[in-house]
């Protein structure tokens, strides 16, 4: 048995048993959130139309090959597979660019395999990170951000060199 | 706006790539099909998520989340004492960074801004060190559960959608580590000069 596979069931009874406990109405809680994702949704799918259609053709015309070759020599260095180059540039700009571009990797590499597993990684270790600088710093009133970009783009750089060695570390491969 | 440049730019190399290696057909083709698999994409996600969500709102529903933002509160106070005399700002944060860690997106920005807002008065326009903080904690991902990625993966055909959660866990808190880390040294660095 994976241990992974305990994980989901366990902590769907807990949460139900433990909501119980606090009498919360759980199913209605359950159904309301599902509501709620469901909403989230149908928000992201015209962006996704938009944007899986561009990656697409981006493969396949084999411009994606020919930007992922230009950074190849420095992502080699930090040891991150430079098929992921697309996902780096997109990730700090656009939240739904970024899961058009993963999962047209997961697709083309398949999700258990090396990239696929580093597209998800990095995917869940970094975030939108100008759309919330401008957000923050937008309704802020704030027009001097100081250091906050490349202390950001920092964070960004070490989420993309750790998610690769990190899928070594628990996978191996690459 | 840069994502109108960005799918422009794509769009425009794939005709020309297209054109240049012969594969203009293969272009032609792969633009409709993205299209209807990025329909596809989001069918096969939306089970996962709305389940995801679900859980999140009984979790929140219970209480969870405000016992969170409790527990980071003395974190917090570390992380930045100027901001935190103020009861307000400190409450939001708090809340801010439970909402982060638990995946609630929508909920974590409102908050977030309220203490952004409240950190950014009478400072004319130039962020603090404690707000740049902030915001640099805000753009690292903290989320325990990334539902979505997990959604992609199992839409994708994988069997084990969660198995990541070890190595997302690891890189995720290097890099909230980094950027705390180049925030601080910046910040001091550009004093002494």
């Amino acid at each position: 048995m994976n241990l992974s596979s305990l994980v989901i069931p366990l902590l769907l009874s807990a949460v139900a048993v433990y909501g119980l406990g606090k009498r919360v109405d759980v199913y209605a809680a359950l159904t309301h959130g599902a509501e709620e994702g469901l909403s989230v949704l149908l928000r992201i799918v015209p962006a996704l139309v938009g944007l899986l259609t561009a990656v697409s053709m981006f493969r396949a015309s084999g411009a994606m090959e020919w930007l992922s070759g230009l950074f190849a020599p420095a992502l080699d260095l930090l040891g991150i597979p430079p098929e992921t180059a697309p996902l780096m540039l997109v990730r700090p700009i656009s939240g739904n660019g970024a899961l058009a571009v993963a999962s047209d990797l997961m697709a083309a590499h398949g999700p258990d395999s090396y990239v696929g597993r580093v597209a998800a990684v990095m995917l869940g270790s970094t975030e939108t990170t100008f759309y919330t600088i401008a957000v923050y710093f937008g309704s802020a009133g704030i027009t001097r951000t100081r250091h906050t970009v490349p202390a950001a783009l920092a964070a960004d750089l070490t989420g993309f060199a750790t998610a690769a060695l990190a899928v070594r570390l628990f996978f191996g491969g690459g | 706006m840069e994502i109108t440049w960005v799918w422009t730019g794509m769009v425009v190399l794939s005709l020309v790539f297209g054109l240049l290696s012969g594969n203009l057909d293969a272009v032609a083709n792969a633009a409709l099909e993205g299209a209807g698999a990025a329909v596809e994409l989001s069918l096969s996600m939306a089970g996962v998520l709305c389940l995801w969500s679900g859980v999140m709102e009984i979790m929140n529903a219970c209480g969870l989340s405000a016992g969170l933002a409790r527990l980071f509160r003395p974190v917090l106070r570390r992380l930045l004492p100027n901001a935190s005399r103020d009861a307000e700002t400190l409450s939001a944060v708090s809340a801010n960074v439970s909402a982060n860690l638990l995946g609630l997106g929508n909920a974590a920005t409102p908050l977030g801004i309220r203490a952004a807002r409240r950190m950014a008065r009478g400072c004319g326009g130039t962020a603090s060190d404690e707000l740049c903080l902030l915001v640099v904690l805000n753009t690292a991902s903290i989320q325990l559960i990334p539902a979505t990625i997990a959604s992609v993966r199992s839409a994708a055909g994988c069997k084990t959608p969660f198995d990541i959660l070890p190595a997302v866990w690891m890189a995720s808190a290097l890099s909230v580590t980094a950027g705390l880390l180049a925030a601080g040294l910046l910040s001091r660095g550009r004093k002494r000069l």
